[in-house]
């Protein structure tokens, strides 16, 4: 095991973890009684099922896409945007004020105003997720960029750089471990988020199956989008990661492993 | 060829104000190995930094050929003490960086690259992360990558400081080979008396804040050089007469 390779490595990890949460679910169903909670073998069972229906694969193709546009959009504004405010002051002093004095808002209160605003569609909804990813990442990339060594700037200049240079070779190859580390545990709140904006004037999402199935009281079928919400949200948390550990590889490297 | 005349350098204002270099004047001629050397915070580094344009003056002036040192450029290539070469690029990669930043071709570039690389030794290592190497190794390649650049002159601010003596030595003796096959002008600053005469054409001695040059010590030991020299009688001599008038700085 030790010498396994990392992705064995984290599967194993994975499934010792959904094993030992079976197991304190069972004890839970046997304590509770059926009614209020289906043993753990009836959920996996009917997800098991699920996973041949076309209808789960409808829901969870909605969810993905509705999460993985948002953060591809929080990503693509909240990023450049973190890069110049880290790495110009004047930017930093005209738009700092605005992103901080907002920030502590709650922004999922605003979702009835998206709704209003931009329609019950996947407009707002993604605007929703969005808009959340996006401050996480801005002000991330931000903190880490103005952490950048100066010493890089005036390397850059002393090697005859502009200012662009400093911005395309520095300020946003030293931003981007920090815009993945955001993105990569903003992989949970997306997640959470896209259950809540999936439980409102929807008929398609894991969000609305897991709601829906409450609804009808039809427990085994809620677990089913609860098990692929978490599947989903496990699965975006890994894309992250490798993205990140292929973009930055020079993170990632061992320190001193080819010295003399 | 470049020309440092009375200048002075004051950081803040009024009764906080902090003189780091006062009238200084030093000539450094083509070719020629110039060194500085003093106690730490004597304004050695402020020197520096001015000559590389990082820094204004307060007043005075600073010309490379006849030019005016306005701002940083690229014909005076500089090497820091502390590791500067860019993490997320390879050795390669780092040493064509200022040949990028000129419009160099790729191909071009990677010969430039190729060539300073193997000169400092690490051709090996042309792949390598700068974070995979040793604290010596990185020195060589941010010393090639100023070197790829071109520069009519190489300024160095203690870039041995933070290397252990048997390293420090190594580098020492690659860097007068190296610049003995450049041809290069170099101005080394160092608090290290035993490097700068073994480096050094002539070497500086600057007194404690407020910063000026006070003495000059040609340093007539016979060239090729390498740490042999350190031993000699001449070198004792050059040695003590350094000493003494650092010490008499320190008192």
């Amino acid at each position: 095991m030790v010498n396994a390779h990392p992705s064995i490595r984290t599967l194993a990890a994975y499934l010792t973890v959904v094993a030992v949460l079976i197991l304190v679910w069972k004890a839970a169903a046997l304590f509770l009684g059926n009614a209020l909670l289906p043993h753990p073998e009836e959920a996996v069972a009917a997800f098991g099922h699920a996973l041949g229906t076309a209808a789960f694969w409808e829901h969870f193709q909605a969810s993905s896409f509705r999460v993985v546009t948002a953060m591809g959009v929080a990503f693509g504004l909240g990023f450049p945007m973190g890069v110049l405010m880290g790495g110009s002051r004047r930017a930093d002093g005209l738009l700092a004020p605005f992103v901080f004095l907002t920030y502590p808002i709650p922004k999922i209160v605003l979702l009835p105003v998206f709704l209003l605003l931009l329609g019950l569609g996947d407009v707002a909804k993604i605007a929703m997720i969005g808009l959340i990813l996006w401050y996480q990442i801005l002000v991330t990339t931000r903190d880490g960029v103005k952490l950048v060594n100066p010493k890089y700037l005036d390397s850059v200049r002393l090697l005859g750089g502009s200012r662009m240079h400093i911005v395309l070779n520095v300020l946003l190859p030293a931003g981007l471990p920090h815009g993945f580390t955001a993105l990569r545990l903003g992989t949970g709140t997306s997640v959470a988020v896209l259950f809540f904006v999936e439980s409102f004037a929807t008929s398609s999402g894991l969000g609305y199956l897991i709601m829906d199935a409450w609804g009808r009281m039809n427990y085994p079928d809620m677990f089913t989008g609860i098990f692929g919400m978490s599947l989903l949200g496990a699965a975006l948390y890994e894309l992250a990661n490798i993205l990140e550990q292929r973009v930055c590889r020079w993170k990632f490297t061992q320190r001193g492993s080819r010295a003399d | 060829m470049l020309h440092i005349d009375k200048l002075t350098k004051t950081f803040g204002q009024g009764d906080k104000a902090v003189t780091a270099l006062d009238s200084t004047d030093l000539n450094v001629g083509r070719g020629e190995f110039a060194v500085v050397v003093g106690p730490s915070g004597c304004g050695k580094s402020t020197l520096l930094n001015i000559v590389a344009g990082l820094e204004r003056p307060t007043s005075g002036s600073v010309t490379l050929e006849g030019e005016h040192v306005t701002g940083p450029g690229a014909e005076r290539g500089m090497v820091f003490q502390s590791y500067t070469l860019f993490p997320w690029l390879t050795v390669r990669k780092n040493v064509e960086f200022g040949l990028r930043i000129k419009g160099v071709s790729p191909a071009e570039r990677a010969d430039t690259a190729r060539h300073y690389i193997a000169m400092v030794g690490l051709e090996e290592f042309e792949n390598a992360l700068p974070k995979e190497l040793s604290g010596g190794m990185q020195q060589r390649v941010a010393i090639a990558r100023v070197l790829a650049n071109k520069p009519r002159m190489l300024l160095m601010d203690e870039p041995f400081g933070a290397l252990d003596a048997q390293t420090r030595l190594q580098l020492q003796e690659q860097l007068l080979r190296v610049w003995r096959q450049e041809k290069a002008t170099v101005l080394f600053i160092t608090h290290d008396i035993d490097e700068a005469i073994l480096l050094g054409d002539r070497v500086h001695v600057m007194s404690k804040r407020p910063g000026r040059l006070v003495e000059e010590v040609p340093v007539d030991l016979q060239r090729p050089r390498d740490h042999t020299v350190t031993v000699s009688q001449d070198f004792a001599r050059l040695k003590k007469r350094v000493m003494d008038r650092l010490f008499r700085e320190l008192a």
